[in-house]
């Protein structure tokens, strides 16, 4: 079981979804993906729309400034 | 897991910004798990053909000139601003500088992520284009019936 981090606070729509999905297809099953993004749309609709694609969203932290980390498991 | 969504754009115009809008819609829907497909047609031709300049593509003298006065996905315009075509270069600047995808690069990605496209079989027709002159990707050619069929039951855009 690995454990990878993605960093898409600097990134705008589509692309924080688009990196966030492409960076999951190529995990293993029971892999984890820690995604750091930024408040408003990616903190807002990332969890969410990683639950509904069948994910298991482990949690959603506060990092620090306007940063979160969203922690998935494939 | 729900229900899969689903998104189908037809793609009419070959300007650089609404191409634009087209894949950033493409690849956000299928990002966050929209089954989505593309319908290109007339102008919305060029963004996938494989020359992505301007090459005389075309059956005859008047569409081998169209072919090229269309050109590719490289070729663009921008619906405003073009200013004789320095215009989509100049908002590939800005989109580069403000660490936006670019054109290129939401192609590349809606190729990635199983975005289906298709041709327009009868534009393909009056623009004397076949199907090798598309990209591989290109999912199949289509009528009106074969697209209302794939796009029934979802949400449907034309840009």
């Amino acid at each position: 079981m690995a454990t990878k981090t993605l960093d898409i606070t600097k990134e705008h729509c589509p692309m924080t979804f688009v990196k966030t999905k492409i960076e999951l297809a190529k995990l293993q099953q029971g892999d984890i993906l820690e995604v750091l993004l930024s408040e408003g749309e990616p903190l807002d609709n990332l969890p969410r729309n990683a639950a509904e694609q069948g994910y298991n969203v482990l949690s959603v932290e506060h990092v620090g400034g306007t940063t979160h980390k969203v922690t998935i498991k494939k | 897991m729900a229900d899969t969504k689903k998104l189908s754009i037809i793609a009419f115009s070959g300007d650089f910004d609404k191409l634009t809008a087209v894949f950033t819609l493409a690849t956000g829907a299928a990002a966050v798990g929209y089954e989505v497909n593309v319908f290109f047609t007339f102008w919305g031709l060029d963004a996938i053909k494989k020359k992505l300049g301007r090459s005389p593509l075309g059956s005859n003298w008047l569409t081998k000139i169209f072919g090229v006065m269309m050109g590719g996905l490289h070729s663009a315009p921008t619906s405003r601003f073009n200013f004789f075509g320095i215009g989509p270069g100049i908002f590939r600047h800005l989109m580069r500088k403000n660490n936006v995808a670019t054109l290129e690069e939401l192609v590349e990605a809606a190729k990635l992520l199983g975005v289906n496209l298709y041709a327009c079989e009868m534009a393909m027709h009056v623009l004397g284009l076949k199907r090798e002159d598309f990209i591989p990707e290109v999912k199949d050619v289509l009528g009106v019936a074969s697209f209302l069929k794939l796009s029934d039951g979802g949400q449907t855009l034309f840009i």
